[in-house]
């Protein structure tokens, strides 16, 4: 059981805010911290992690004190036993893939644990490999064993699949949450795809502004925004061109362009690279079967 | 003592070498730690370390060792200080040759060995901190391997530029014959008394080494950089 209640002061581009989250995690959870991009998710896995300091607050994990403001105590990110895995993976290039895991062992821990890990995850042929060799699919393998090898108490994971394709992305959920069962690793993910955050977690938690802004079970959470009956989607314009009367307005919208027409009125207060939402009525929506994703 | 062969004296070149090569393992023992920590510190006065450790690029090398000379002299408080209480007398010997050549040669260990330590990405000692590695063991077994082409950079330059000192040497250590008496100022002193075929070996042995070790370098380099890429 982790309680923890930070408050941290942050940077970002629109200027400065205040990281202000109090959580509780049960044992064993799959929580998911969800949100924009530099609303402090992040931060926030850094300091469960001991990578970074909060200002003041407290983490306790089972009863244990992490980090303490007042009393001034911060355990070391050595002595947390928190594996965190990199968005970079931040494989060491020097060593081979089995070098790689067995650099993450307790002193005094068996190296069968690493047979193990290799076997589970399908990377017994690639152990003697450098990382500058293997592909971003099987990168992703590596950082997770090792994140594994080290026996962690608490398992973060900062978007882990974001630079993976669609398969293989969703190969490695698969993956990931089988081996979080397996070992019943308490686990903290960053992410801001909605179907990874759907598939994996128990609870999310969307963080706005570095506030907590609503939680709750998958489902609940994103049901939100259809019960309104809208859908809405950030995005940002890439371009806006006059076309008689109307603005042609140019977005991106998660990877795919998107042309809409906005009124002069709308289109004044805009320019290229703003954020913005698009958002539409849900009455006349087109659902199409692409396809279908084995698990 | 004389080291006589074909009809050569060898002592400043072996004198040059032995004195590159104490130059470089000292470097290597403070230039690398001091580098990594340039390469993370938050001070505020880092700017101004910065431009202390590259003076020895722009000075006139007559500069420095006209301030040593001074700093070591005994009857400077530094020299005096070192010469009572270590033993050590500093000016017009082979260990005050080697203080000279550590200062002088600072920059060419840390610039490049820093601008690694830059080049790697945080998350690496983060991962290795996670995993419950100390710093030391992290600075060695991940930090350190993964800039081999760097420190490689270091260590050739800081002991080829010991190699080519003139002016410091002429300062602070003069021409004592098997103390301070290095091969660079041996072809001047041959050239001196107008004996230009012990100037011209000194030197080309002198060209010959730093060619030979230059090249090995970038030949080392490229098959480094041909397995990475």
């Amino acid at each position: 059981m982790i309680q923890l209640d930070i408050r941290k002061k942050l940077l970002s581009a629109q200027g400065e805010f205040q990281l202000d989250v109090q959580l509780e995690i049960a044992q064993g959870e799959f929580i998911t911290l969800f949100g924009q991009s530099g609303a402090g998710k992040t931060t926030l896995l850094r300091c469960l992690a001991g990578l970074a300091a909060p200002d003041a607050g407290y983490i306790k994990v089972k009863g244990e004190v992490w980090f303490d403001g007042a009393a001034r105590v911060a355990l070391p990110a050595q002595q947390r036993r928190a594996s965190y895995m990199f968005q970079d993976y931040a494989l060491f290039p020097n060593m081979s893939v089995r070098g790689n895991l067995e650099f993450a062992l307790r002193p005094g821990a068996s190296h069968k644990r690493v047979d193990e890990l290799l076997e589970m995850m399908g990377l017994g042929e690639l152990q003697q490999r450098k990382p500058d060799t293997l592909s971003g699919g099987q990168k992703q393998r590596v950082a997770l064993a090792r994140a594994l090898a080290a026996e962690p108490r608490l398992l973060l994971l900062d978007e882990p699949f974001s630079a993976l394709d669609h398969a293989t992305r969703v190969r490695l959920q698969d993956e990931v949450l089988r081996l979080q069962r397996h070992f019943g690793l308490t686990t903290v993910m960053v992410s801001h795809d909605i179907s990874e955050v759907y598939k994996l977690s128990q609870r999310v938690v969307v963080i706005e502004q570095g506030c907590i802004s609503q939680q709750g079970g998958p489902a609940e959470v994103f049901k939100a925004g259809v019960s309104s009956g809208k859908f809405s989607f950030a995005g940002e314009v890439l371009a806006i061109e006059t076309a008689d009367v109307a603005f042609a307005v140019t977005l991106l919208v998660g990877n795919q362009i998107v042309r809409v027409i906005a009124s002069a009125d709308e289109a004044r207060h805009l320019k290229q690279g703003d954020r913005v939402m698009l958002m539409s009525k849900a009455f006349n929506p087109m659902l199409v079967a692409v396809g279908h994703t084995d698990a | 003592m004389t080291a006589e062969w074909m009809g050569y004296d060898w002592q400043p070149l072996l004198l040059t070498f032995k004195l590159a090569a104490l130059t470089t393992l000292i470097l290597c023992l403070i230039g690398i730690p001091f580098a990594w920590w340039m390469a993370h510190t938050r001070v505020r006065f880092k700017p101004v370390l910065e431009a202390l450790v590259s003076m020895p690029l722009v000075l006139p090398p007559s500069v420095l060792g006209f301030y040593l000379l001074l700093a070591f002299s005994p009857q400077g408080a530094v020299g005096h200080f070192i010469e009572s209480f270590i033993g050590l007398k500093l000016a017009f010997s082979f260990a005050g040759l080697v203080v000279a050549s550590v200062i002088f040669s600072f920059p060419f260990m840390v610039h490049p060995v820093q601008s690694g330590f830059q080049s790697l990405p945080p998350s690496l000692s983060e991962a290795a901190y996670t995993l419950g590695k100390s710093r030391w063991q992290t600075f060695v077994r991940v930090l350190l391997p993964n800039i081999k082409p760097s420190l490689l950079a270091g260590v050739v330059l800081s002991f080829a530029h010991t190699i080519g000192e003139f002016g410091v040497v002429m300062m602070i250590g003069g021409n004592l014959p098997g103390e301070t008496k290095v091969a660079a100022i041996a072809i001047y002193d041959e050239v001196e008394s107008l004996n230009y075929a012990a100037a011209n070996f000194y030197a080309l042995v002198l060209f010959s080494v730093c060619f030979a070790i230059l090249l090995a370098v970038y030949l080392l380099n490229r098959r480094m950089m041909m397995r990475v890429g």
